[in-house]
């Protein structure tokens, strides 16, 4: 039997709900809806002309073709890489899995201009390699190279990351009994592997996406600010903020912005498949 | 005969084993080595050639100290922010129906998904002195933008989905008969929130806690625009770590950048721990 008292204590009372809602709700909207309002605000606020005519100026075009190259490469590397270890990790034993687990988690928690740093120190005219690199002419830190590197770094857990425990839950009976039929390695990959990882894999890619393209600590470090040579995205918003034109700096910035919303969107739409 | 069946399945077993560790392994040392531990290792060589002393005037000096008190204790004060108002937000989220619920349970990863110089130059306009919400709050008399309140600020947005994704999915799997059980034994909604439901979401909390507190530590692009990078007023470990880098001070920067990653590590390894003893614990 259901008592009146038993009721009361299973749910607060209306005026509770509605004040923790309304707490919520306008918390979220001034941390996470203002900054959004005011970037579109701020870009468009001088006009729409004066929008385009920051879109279109030369550096933002290379600044942006420099952040797409980057992204590119990153997650190439990183989708192997990715799918590798997924593999290696979830298909075998071998002893020290936590520990490549843990070290997979590395990036993520270190300060992104440590992760730039080490890059520097690594491959800067000043090091062994860097200077060894620069006698056969190839410039690594202050240069595209760099910001790749560093950039992959950054997002190297990503993929990795998701591809992971969707391996581990979908255990190996499935493929093994592909390879007792008689298949090989890319055939049980391509028609037994990848169909059960697929939404996890997109999961992956689109973070990952979202992450390099917006990586600004650690490239910061290996870019040297060359104008029109290695400018990000991001790197190019620092300028122009700097410069005090505030207009050209958010008129990029909403380029990024949009992306960023996509990404929710497609992280909605995703996870709803897992 | 039976051994003879035995060896013979054994044989089939290892036949059975899949193709491709030996490319598959092999590919992911070689990547860990060339993009992470060769890389990482070069902050331990530089430090190491500094020297013991030398290490020990850098990370006791004035400026440095002042910063590790600035971005470890402006990181907690967001952190504990983020504690509260993430808990709330997972509760509403998870237990109450209200319009819009949807959008806002995806916006709530927006600081992820934002790059953090945007985020950075976008809150600067909207806590600036003319600004959305700067312009009443210095109506009041209080200024966010240059101070340590906007580096507070800052670090709380790109913490706060840890705490909500980290509690929200313990909160749903909440079996709401423990409550009812409860309210037979004549327990009061507030004893049933503090004695029942809040224990067993503890250890999410904490959990989630750290890894803003963590990812705040760290934090450099949104930042940099909102805190003026003033020395020992507004100047964060990472804005220190890039000046001395700007200085060619490598030595210098690894020094400082070290007690940092210590930290990391022993946060990191604390949360594994707590995890692993909650769970014994349950």
């Amino acid at each position: 039997m259901v008592s009146e008292y038993k009721i009361s204590a299973l749910k607060e009372p209306g005026y509770i709900r509605l004040t923790l809602i309304i707490t919520a709700v306008l918390f979220l909207t001034i941390f996470l809806v203002m900054p959004l309002v005011v970037i579109f605000n701020e870009a468009f606020g001088k006009g729409i002309s004066n929008f385009f005519n920051s879109i279109s100026d030369p550096e933002t075009i290379t600044a942006i073709k420099l952040t797409v190259f980057t992204t590119v490469i990153s997650i190439l590397l990183n989708l192997v890489f990715g799918l590798s270890a997924a593999w290696a990790i979830t298909k075998f034993d071998f002893r020290g899995k936590n520990f490549i687990l843990t070290l997979l988690d590395l990036p993520l928690t270190i300060s992104p201009v440590i992760s730039g740093m080490v890059f520097v120190l690594l491959l800067g005219s000043n090091s062994f390699l860097g200077s060894l690199l620069n006698q056969f002419g190839i410039k690594v830190i202050f240069a595209v190279p760099g910001i790749i590197l560093a950039t992959t770094f950054v997002t190297l857990p990503y993929i990795v990351r998701e591809l992971i425990p969707q391996m581990q839950e979908q255990g190996r009976e499935e493929e093994e009994v592909a390879l007792s039929l008689g298949a090989n390695g890319w055939q049980i990959f391509l028609k037994v592997t990848l169909p059960n990882i697929k939404w996890g894999l997109l999961y992956g890619l689109i973070l990952c996406n979202a992450r390099a393209m917006g990586e600004f600590g650690a490239v910061s470090v290996v870019s040297g600010h060359i104008r029109g040579y290695t400018n990000t995205m991001t790197l190019h918003i620092e300028i122009l903020y700097n410069e005090y034109n505030f207009t050209g700096a958010f008129a990029v910035s909403t380029l990024l912005t949009l992306l960023a919303l996509i990404t929710l969107l497609l992280k909605t739409i995703i996870t709803k498949k897992f | 005969m039976e051994e003879a069946v035995e060896i013979q399945q054994k044989i089939y077993r290892k036949k059975k084993v899949l193709p491709g560790f030996g490319i598959t392994f092999g590919f992911m040392m070689i990547y860990l080595s060339l993009i992470m531990l060769i890389p990482l290792s070069t902050i331990f060589i530089t430090t190491a050639g500094i020297g013991w002393e030398e290490f020990w005037k850098v990370i006791t000096d004035k400026r440095v100290v002042e910063s590790y008190k600035l971005s470890y204790g402006a990181s907690f004060i967001a952190a504990v922010i983020d504690a509260a108002f993430g808990f709330l937000t997972a509760w509403v989220l998870v237990r109450y129906n209200f319009p819009g619920k949807k959008i806002v349970d995806s916006m709530v990863d927006l600081p992820f998904a934002l790059p953090t110089a945007i985020a950075g130059i976008s809150l600067t306009a909207v806590f600036a002195s003319d600004g959305f919400i700067g312009q009443p709050l210095s109506y009041l008399g209080i200024e966010v933008i240059f101070t340590e309140l906007g580096i507070i600020i800052a670090l709380a947005f790109v913490g706060l989905p840890f705490v909500i994704r980290t509690v929200q999915p313990v909160l749903e799997e909440f079996d709401q008969a423990v409550e009812e059980a409860a309210a037979t034994l004549n327990a009061n909604r507030f004893q049933i929130f503090s004695k029942v439901i809040f224990p067993s979401i503890r250890p999410a909390l904490i959990t989630g806690t750290t890894l803003s507190f963590a990812r705040a530590l760290g934090e450099y692009g949104s930042i940099i625009f909102i805190s003026g990078n003033l020395p020992l007023k507004t100047e964060i470990t990472p804005v220190l770590i890039m000046s001395k880098l700007e200085q060619y001070d490598y030595g210098g920067a690894t020094a400082i950048s070290i007690v940092m990653l210590l930290t990391s590590f022993i946060i990191l390894f604390s949360i594994n721990f707590y995890q692993w003893w909650s769970n014994r614990h349950k």
